[in-house]
């Protein structure tokens, strides 16, 4: 004890030991088996220690590849920019239009709710309102805007991206919400007072202030909707691939050198989006 | 206080409009979960009945419906309980520089953006080539923490971030061990935001599915066993289901809520006696 109290740096090792296990045994240890097995060969039952590079080749050969990933930066750019807008303009409203900080609380709260349960109820969720026979498609035609039922509602990429943007859109409102609330109200004021109008203490004064915030929940969006397999194989059902589900299908065929090989690619790719995005915040600093 | 810029209605109704979106789809398979026998999976209600709960009830041909929800239940708990522990102790040393704390604070970042199919894939290949069995409390339990760490220690930067060190130094100066300063000190001021990591740990365990899918073995966890069934099973059940985990994961949000307000109720009771003379 003594000993600890002397050395206060051999007392935060002590402190982060159990978190480097879990993240050494579960995060790195992975990775490098990851990448270790994408060198090795598969036959139809086994797989064979080895060291080739075949499986990127046929990789990088396929054009299969690059439809996938051309399909999985498309679903991030997409719904990247929807929940921007929806996010910013829902804590726009809270952190600025609700005056009292109960409400704010309560609000906040009524959004946060959602997320705390299960992704996969609310894909399903989404099959009444857009099925062939569903609430949407009924409601145009009693209102006689489509004569048929609209076909691509379901199993579609708009699916896929209406799916994205009601899961995650909540990414972005939290960062955002949090980087407003520290805003000085007086640099508001301030501007006013120096004749701003609405528009233009948005535009000169939230928005470069919110930044941080929007580069943080621009971050959680653009990994999970890159990482994601599930959403794009429930939401359009089976039709359309980005790279997760290129991986789980080699998975499920037990092709894992392949597989590896593309969740390294996968994993660069997200590794690169993501240290060009931290180039323009400091998350630490912002927490 | 002034009026209300015209502004404010409008953004009141885009902010009805998000709210709409975010639970009209879980509204209405709670309404569709109640449909009548002969009733589909959309509109309109034949009937309005108990049928598909019931139907949940007694079958069991499609899967374990309830050893896989007592499963997700424990393995919540016990992510919940490590999530907390490991955070608060992260959280601390974080507070000042160690050997390798930029390359650990990186890997949790790594770990909060990592593809969930490649915790999957490779905790996998690491439990298959090192001869183990994958099983929900061992790998999945594993997995499960590497989503679930990030959130608890962002969530323990943040509020360290704002920590007032004063209070520890008066702890000190008044002849407190380490230990007593936490004990008595540090984890009383922190309480509060260890039951949002708690609440984290849980829900986020108890949903988790792309980090369970090749790490849980021959017993599915519940969200293994819903997605199963969304294959296969085509009536209102598969609505029924949804349902009652949904409310299920309402109580236990409630139940941390009504928690953390208690919490806050009796710090504010107990706050300070400055100025209220001598004890």
């Amino acid at each position: 004890m003594k000993k600890l109290r002397a050395n206060p740096a051999l007392s935060s090792l002590l402190m982060v030991s159990p978190l480097a296990a879990v993240l050494l045994i579960f995060l790195v240890l992975p990775i490098v088996l990851i990448v270790t097995v994408s060198f090795w060969r598969a036959t139809e039952f086994s797989i064979i220690p080895a060291f080739e590079l075949d499986n990127y080749a046929f990789l990088f050969g396929s054009p299969v590849t690059y439809t996938v990933f051309f399909n999985t930066f498309k679903y991030a750019l997409i719904t990247w920019a929807c929940t921007l807008l929806i996010g910013f303009t829902v804590a726009y409203y809270l952190a600025f239009h609700i005056r009292t900080l109960t409400w704010q609380i309560a609000l906040f709260l009524l959004c946060t709710i959602p997320f705390w349960t299960s992704n996969i109820i609310r894909m399903i969720s989404w099959i009444p309102f857009l099925g062939r026979n569903g609430i949407a498609n009924s409601t145009l035609m009693s209102w006689g805007v489509i004569d048929e039922p609209i076909e691509w509602l379901l199993f579609s990429d708009f699916a896929v991206i209406l799916a994205f943007v009601h899961l995650y859109t909540l990414f972005m409102v939290v960062p955002i919400f949090n980087t407003m609330m520290r805003i000085d109200k007086s640099l508001i004021e301030a501007a006013r007072d120096a004749g701003a109008n609405g528009a233009q203490i948005l535009w000169n004064v939230i928005i470069p202030l919110t930044k941080p915030g929007i580069m943080i929940g621009t971050i959680f969006v653009v990994t999970l909707v890159m990482g994601d397999f599930i959403t794009v194989r429930f939401m359009s059902g089976s039709q359309s691939a980005n790279v997760g589900r290129l991986i789980s299908n080699d998975i499920a065929l037990l092709q894992y050198p392949s597989a590896s090989a593309t969740a390294i690619i996968l994993l660069l790719t997200v590794l690169m989006t993501i240290a060009i995005l931290l180039r323009f915040v400091d998350i630490r600093k912002e927490l | 206080m002034e009026s209300r810029p015209r502004s404010f209605y409008i953004l009141s109704a885009f902010f009805a409009l998000f709210i709409l979106f975010l639970y009209g789809p879980t509204i209405t398979i709670g309404i569709l979960s109640f449909q009548g026998e002969g009733g589909g999976l959309t509109f309109p209600m034949r009937g309005v009945s108990l049928y598909w709960f019931y139907d949940l009830f007694e079958q069991q041909a499609v899967g374990d419906i309830w050893g896989s929800f007592r499963r997700s239940f424990v393995l919540g708990l016990m992510v919940m309980i490590v999530t907390v522990v490991v955070s608060v102790m992260g959280g601390l040393a974080f507070r000042r520089k160690f050997l390798g704390s930029n390359i650990l604070f990186y890997l949790i970042i790594t770990s909060l953006v990592i593809p969930s199919i490649l915790i999957s894939l490779g905790v996998g290949l690491l439990f298959s080539q090192s001869g183990l069995n994958v099983h929900w409390s061992t790998s999945g339990f594993g997995s499960q923490l590497t989503w679930t760490l990030p959130f608890g220690l962002l969530i323990m930067f943040a509020v360290f971030n704002r920590f007032d060190k004063s209070y520890e130094e008066a702890a000190r100066d008044l002849g407190a061990t380490p230990w007593q300063t936490l004990r008595h000190v540090v984890l009383p001021i922190i309480a509060p935001s260890l039951i949002g990591v708690a609440l984290f740990g849980f829900t986020l365990s108890y949903d988790e599915f792309a980090r369970t899918l090749l790490t849980s073995g021959s017993y599915n966890t519940l969200p293994l066993e819903i997605y199963g069934m969304t294959t296969n099973v085509t009536s209102p059940v598969l609505y029924a289901l949804g349902t009652l985990t949904t409310v299920f994961s309402l109580i236990i949000i409630g139940a941390f809520l009504c928690i953390a307000l208690i919490a806050n109720r009796r710090r504010a009771r107990q706050a300070s006696d400055a100025g209220k003379g001598e004890i």
